[in-house]
């Protein structure tokens, strides 16, 4: 679960990215985060990750309190979430597998327990054929699986993505939006940061809509069609 | 670290030595030279110690036994100066042979007539003396010119102070020099690994994204660091063996520098390959945990 109670962010150099933001999102619920450049989007993804703390307000990333969360902790809350980018952030020099079993390596898994899981997300991502390859040998579309191949991989509590049909063709974004509704409908909690109008009304899921670092609306299905947002 | 975790941060380790081989190469090459420039030092600073060794060792003063004195008797003083502490060693020389030892000094000389016709009893008895330690020679010739029986003494304590403030000198640059070399060292081949790095710090970061501790980053670069160590010191060790080889042929065919003890490689060489490996590996896994530091703030 994610609560964000009055939270705001101030950055170092002034910028006031988030002015106020109250949010909860249960466990299994797959919700859109829209809004324009700079309305906040990323920095709230940022805090849900720690890559930065809350300024004021109280933040609660499933059971980790990221208010006064030691930086040692950090790792083991990532541990919780499954991040997927806009620009796929694969390790180039690592195939398809390697890209995976390094992440179950952090938790200690043994090597049958990778060797049976990975086989397992690269099937559920349709992937299973092209475990040697390298990210270079793939296409936009199949980079994005093996990223969200990689978030499953470790079974996290939350997926959380950020622009992740930024650099896709129409097709290959609804495809990795499909993919990621059947992951939602496995069981896991699915945030996912957008600005592509069609794509969010495609699908009849629940919208927080954010411009200038408050939340401007919130509701399922259709709220992406106010043009004011 | 987790059981299954250490062979895979060993090949981590390999495997980017081999993917990033320039950058490898370059870092064994700085390991490498700051081996070599320390080791070249020290190993000089060694030779140097030894040399002022030597000549310490040959510096003895002479006890004279009071005149009148039979031979019996002055020789019965030996074991009362070996009590003294500081003496290693007390030679007896009696009267008669002193006065041969200075008639060869002088035999090819024009003074050489001097030293015809006379008497044998002219020179005292004495003992040529050598101490452990040269900086307490004042002492040790005090406490033999106390034994009943030695008349006087004759001691280059100017000579002995001069040995002392030279090698208490040469032994305090050194280390200051090595001390500074290590320094400088590190900080060459931290900023090399940290450029090696550089272009890593993606890889860094998603790592961290994906829920990585900062020590399951750090292993394979330690690892990596390591290797790269033990490569730099293998390789410095047999060019400084070629280099000091080539050092003590140009000291030895150069007649001048004979004064010099050069210590043989040989014997050095258990202690260089240790020292070597030890400072290979230490500003090898040194340099990688210095170089990551800043890209771990993710």
């Amino acid at each position: 679960m994610i609560r964000l109670i009055e939270v705001k962010k101030t950055y170092d150099n002034g910028t006031r990215a988030l002015k106020g933001i109250s949010l909860r999102i249960e466990d299994g619920e797959f919700v859109f985060l829209v809004g324009p450049s700079g309305s906040g989007k990323s920095t709230i993804l940022k805090l849900i990750t720690g890559e930065v703390l809350c300024s004021e307000g109280r933040l609660m990333v499933n059971g980790y309190n990221l208010n006064n969360i030691r930086p040692r902790q950090i790792p083991y809350l990532r541990r919780t979430l499954g991040v997927i980018f806009q620009d796929f952030r694969l390790i180039e020099k690592k195939t398809v597998v390697e890209n995976l079993t390094f992440v179950m390596r952090l938790v200690g898994a043994s090597p049958r327990e990778i060797r049976k899981r990975v086989a397992y997300v690269l099937q559920l991502v349709g992937l299973d054929h092209k475990g040697d390859r390298l990210p270079s040998e793939l296409s936009g579309g199949e980079q994005q699986r093996v990223a969200i191949a990689r978030a499953l991989v470790n079974n996290p509590q939350v997926i959380v993505a950020d622009e992740p049909t930024g650099n896709l063709d129409p097709q290959r974004s609804l495809e990795i939006m499909m993919l990621l509704e059947k992951i939602n409908e496995l069981g896991t909690t699915v945030l996912v940061v957008t600005h592509e109008k069609e794509l969010v009304n495609r699908f009849a899921k629940r919208v927080v809509a954010i411009e200038s670092g408050r939340i401007i609306s919130d509701g399922t299905g259709g709220y992406y069609n106010n043009e004011s947002v | 670290m987790s059981q299954y975790n250490m062979g895979y941060h060993l090949k981590e380790g390999f495997h980017s030595i081999f993917t990033h081989g320039l950058m490898s190469f370059a870092a064994v090459c700085m390991i490498v030279a700051c081996l070599i420039i320390m080791g070249s030092f020290s190993l000089v600073a060694v030779s140097l110690d030894n040399t002022l060794g030597d000549l310490e060792a040959q510096n003895e003063f002479t006890a004279y036994v009071e005149e009148g004195m039979d031979e019996a008797g002055a020789r019965a003083l030996e074991s009362q100066i070996l009590q003294i502490p500081n003496v290693a060693s007390a030679t007896f020389v009696n009267g008669q042979q002193a006065l041969e030892d200075y008639r060869e000094r002088y035999v090819d000389s024009e003074n050489a007539v001097l030293f015809e016709d006379l008497p044998e009893d002219l020179l005292q008895h004495r003992f040529r003396i050598r101490v452990v330690d040269i900086e307490q020679l004042a002492q040790t010739v005090e406490a033999v010119e106390a034994v009943d029986g030695i008349s006087d003494t004759q001691a280059a304590l100017d000579v002995a102070r001069g040995f002392v403030t030279v090698r208490n000198v040469a032994g305090a640059v050194a280390w200051i020099l090595i001390l500074l070399l290590l320094i400088i060292s590190l900080f060459i081949i931290a900023n090399t690994i940290k450029l090696a790095t550089f272009h890593r710090r993606e890889e860094i970061a998603i790592m961290k994204m994906c829920g990585a501790t900062n020590w399951f980053v750090r292993w394979p670069f330690i690892f990596e660091g390591m290797i790269l160590g033990f490569l730099g010191a293998v390789v410095a060790f047999f060019l400084q063996w070629g280099i000091y080889s080539l050092m003590v042929t140009a000291i030895t065919e150069y007649g001048g520098l004979q004064l010099i003890a050069i210590v043989p490689f040989q014997t050095l060489a258990p202690q260089v390959a240790v020292i070597f490996v030890a400072a290979g590996l230490l500003i090898g896994a040194g340099g990688s945990l210095l170089a990551i530091r800043k890209f771990l703030q993710v």
